[in-house]
């Protein structure tokens, strides 16, 4: 491979957002026919990067050639006539357009778009029989599940011949299933001699897929390795700047009382699509319960239930008392004074308010707190003092209670909210997607936070899409999928592909292959869920 | 009721319809496009008053229509550079169109005529007169179809016929072209339009450059069809009215016909039945003249069942990564 010339190379890439150097002289030699990872933390630029590839920010400095020819990237359309594809980490779809007209859209053959619709309907043919991206071309986007909406992203970009291949964050949003199908599409693509970069924080998928991986830190290339030659501690250290552990220390659990206790809850949303269909859970004192699941299987609604906004039929007991699921006394202030805290899984828009700042935000919630009442004003001093003392605790960088909510990174930002509700000393803490949009140096301090409080004694509700978290915090785990808990497991008698499966529905090792079973579950709940909206 | 009434009724209703319904595909492609446009009052407005203006001064109804089109295209390019190129907020710079357009029309009317806001009234050449056409003459013997080609299709100015000929021809460039594909998208995801390589700035200047030509169109039936010169507000809320046609329609052409269609009946049924009489209840003129507004707060209110206007509706686009 070395006489030929490189599909990508970048040479000493720079770009500036006003102070802030997003990329520092980069450069990178992306081979044909590999799949080439780059891995770093949230704002270390792998996505600046990538968008000065695909023609979205112009570079201040640098060149960028392509199969050996220096080429200029303007604009996307620039990019895409260089044969370059990229796959957004949230797809950039129309909707309600049918697969075929997404695919088309920009890409048509003449004005009239009978012809286009025609020819593209072979192509696609042809390439999902190619590269098992089967998608049914009639469907339109809204009714597709988000794997197989990925899939007419692929095929975008394959429709228009891309030759190299750009993917951010793919597998955030897929069940396990689904990734090893992308996988599986990404091998055959490879096998065709298409190049692809793969965006990813997740260390595991760089070691299961990749030829070669990059290292991003703070906007700058720390390390390009062959991937067999490295190991994922290795590139956490190159990520991060130091070393990680990657694996959560904890000892067994020492489960006492039951505090939360919640019996066949129900729940309707506005849409009067039923969200939560029974469901039934128990957790202790001094355990962790980890909710799986796909997100949209009603695992936010649990919690909006729990938090108290949102209502609900069924029964719901904190240490033994019920309490209100409807009505004025079921919010989220009634639910903190039962004791119950609440870290949301949207940080920005249910955690914070980001415009406000950090010291206003380290009370919300708690704001009617007689302690920090000074007669018809509130005693600010006071509130400051103690939001100071909590961000050095919390080690939230930059320590500094008068900047807003949003000019904390997405790490610092949940641990403000981390901070808020963990010292009221709440005696159930509900926790959604703890370390999502986290860097990997502070997802380490909040999986230890959650693991010190479990064993202080409390009660924990957590809810997360990476399955490696659940699996490596959980004492016990509940499965979620369709508004339904498919089942509970112990992380030490289960593994990733049996939660996989309960995660798409399916509660028995199945006879057909894997991924049928797991498709036939997920169209028929598509099915279902069509029904209902209508 | 005979044959006689419905078909004069009918006959207005067509009319009346005719200004709604150009304004109504006139916002309903710049909604599509994701370009909310509360201007469509104003730009009626001004065109109304140009067309007339001009109309009245060179005595050519082309040259007066032309002037419509041009003046609602200004108001128009207003609207885009507010709202696509310095990403303003829609509602208020459609609202600042609304009050320009009613300010400066009888400002310069009154400044060049002196007749109190409006123009002289149009004769001759100065008005669109209406079309026979062919067999209309020689049919009208025939029971019941004979007058129905005579009175209620033949006999219109030619902007009726385009306005009606609009509809499928807006659907047509809607749903069966590049660019309507292009459009529709633009509304829903730009940022689908962006990456795939096309100008979303593009493509929504067209789409209110294409609401403006519609308004100018509007406007000028207004003023030199249905009426014969302007005179102060004579839009009379048509432009509002045609955007709850538009949502009525769920932002489609064929709908947007028929929901035009709608209002204009009431109108021509509150014009011809100024009081009814229900056995000893007079109900009196003005319930009737204000029943087509009454109706569009209802429908605007909501009761239209589900109707969802365009994704990306009246947020301007900034691209993000």
């Amino acid at each position: 491979m070395t006489d030929t010339a490189p599909a990508i190379e970048l040479k000493g890439i720079s770009k500036a957002f006003g102070p802030v150097q997003a990329n520092k002289d980069i450069s990178i030699r992306v081979m044909p026919g590999t799949i080439h990872g780059i891995i770093g933390e949230n704002g270390a630029g792998k996505s600046t990067l990538m968008s000065i590839l695909y023609g979205f920010y112009k570079a201040d400095a640098g060149e960028i050639w392509i199969q050996g020819k220096k080429t200029e990237i303007p604009d996307s359309q620039a990019a895409i006539s260089a044969g370059i594809g990229m796959v957004f980490q949230h797809f950039k779809l129309v909707q309600n357009f049918t697969v075929l007209e997404n695919v088309i859209l920009g890409a048509e053959d003449g004005p009239m778009l009978r012809p286009s619709l025609a020819r593209a309907r072979g192509v696609l043919k042809q390439l999902s029989e190619e590269y098992e991206l089967s998608v049914d071309p009639d469907q339109l986007i809204e009714n597709l599940s988000v794997g197989h909406q990925q899939r007419v992203e692929i095929l975008k970009a394959l429709y228009r011949q891309a030759d190299i291949l750009i993917l951010d964050e793919p597998t955030g949003v897929l069940t396990p299933a689904e990734a090893d199908h992308l996988f599986r599409i990404l091998d055959n693509l490879r096998a065709e001699g298409k190049t692809i970069v793969l965006i990813t924080h997740k260390l595991r998928e760089i070691m299961e897929i990749t030829d070669t991986v990059s290292v991003m830190r703070r906007g700058e290339m720390t390390a390009t390795v062959k991937t067999a030659e490295t190991s994922p501690e290795q590139l956490a250290e190159l990520m991060v700047g130091r070393k990680v552990l990657l694996r959560v220390d904890k000892e067994p659990a020492k489960p006492g009382a039951p505090i939360l206790q919640v019996d066949t809850l129900r729940h309707v949303d506005r849409h009067g699509v039923e969200r939560l269909k029974g469901v039934s859970l128990e957790v202790k004192a001094g355990e962790i319960l980890g909710i799986a699941g796909v997100a949209g299987n009603g695992q936010s609604e649990l919690l909006e239930v729990l938090g108290g906004y949102a209502d609900a039929s069924g029964t719901v007991r904190v240490n033994g008392t019920e309490i209100d699921l409807t009505g004025r006394r079921s919010d989220g202030q009634s639910r903190r004074a039962r004791g119950i805290a609440h870290v949301p899984e949207d940080r920005q828009t249910e955690g914070l308010i980001m415009p406000y700042t950090a010291w206003e935000n380290t009370v919300f919630g708690y704001h009617r707190d007689p302690r920090y009442q000074s007669g018809l004003l509130m005693n600010n001093a006071l509130i400051k003092d103690e939001a100071q003392d909590k961000m050095t605790r919390y080690d939230v960088r930059p320590p500094n209670p008068n900047l807003a909510a949003r000019n904390f990174s997405g790490g610092n930002q949940q641990k403000i909210v981390l901070a808020r509700e963990i010292e009221r000393d709440p005696d159930i803490l509900l926790i959604g997607q703890p370390t999502r949009g986290v860097d990997i140096g502070a997802i380490e301090f909040i999986h230890q936070e959650i693991v010190r409080l479990r064993d202080q004694g409390k009660a924990i509700l957590l809810v997360s899409v990476e399955l490696d978290e659940i699996l490596s915090l959980s004492d016990r785990i509940a499965v979620m999928f369709d508004g339904r808990i498919m089942g509970e497991r112990l992380p030490s008698e289960t593994d990733q592909t049996e939660l996989g499966l309960l995660m798409a529905g399916v509660t028995e090792r199945p006879d057909k292959p894997l991924i049928e079973a797991v498709d036939a579950q997920l169209e028929a709940k598509e099915a279902r869920e069509a029904e209902q909206h209508d | 009721m005979d044959l006689v009434t419905v078909l004069q009724v009918l006959d207005s209703t067509v009319r009346l319809a005719t200004p709604l319904l150009l304004a109504c595909l006139a916002g309903l492609f710049s909604e599509r496009s994701g370009i909310f446009d509360i201007g469509l009052e104003g730009k009626m407005l001004a065109a109304a008053f140009a067309s007339a203006a001009i109309a009245a001064v060179t005595g050519s109804v082309w040259l007066g229509l032309l002037a419509g089109i041009v003046a609602s295209l200004l108001m128009s390019g207003i609207h885009g550079l507010a709202s696509i190129t310095f990403r303003g907020n829609q509602l208020i710079s459609g609202v600042a169109i609304n009050f320009l357009a009613s300010g400066l029309t009888v400002l310069i009317a009154q400044d060049w005529f002196g007749q109190g806001g409006r123009t002289p009234s149009l004769m001759g050449g100065g008005r669109f007169e209406p079309i026979t056409l062919p067999f209309a003459e020689a049919l009208s013997g025939v029971p019941v179809l004979g007058p129905v080609y005579a009175e209620l299709i033949s006999g219109h100015s030619i902007l009726v016929y385009v306005a009606f000929l609009m509809v499928p021809l807006s659907w047509f460039v809607l749903f069966r072209t590049r660019f309507g594909l292009r459009l529709r998208a633009v509304g829903e995801a730009p940022e689908a339009v962006d990456t795939a390589g096309v100008s979303v700035i593009g493509l929504r200047y067209a789409a209110v450059m294409i609401c403006g030509l519609l308004c100018g169109l509007a406007g000028a039936y207004l003023a030199t069809g249905l009426q014969a010169g302007f005179v102060r507000e004579m839009t009379a809320g048509r432009g509002y009215i045609a955007l709850a046609a538009l949502i009525f329609a769920k932002w489609r052409p064929w709908y947007a016909l028929s929901a035009c269609l709608l209002f204009g009946l009431l109108q021509a049924v509150a014009l011809r039945y100024q009081n009814i009489d229900l056995g000893g209840i007079t109900i009196p003129v003005q319930v009737m003249d204000a029943l087509p507004y009454i109706l569009t707060v209802v429908i605007l209110a909501g009761f239209v069942g589900k109707a969802i206007p365009p994704r990306a509706g009246g947020e301007p686009y900034v691209k993000e990564r």
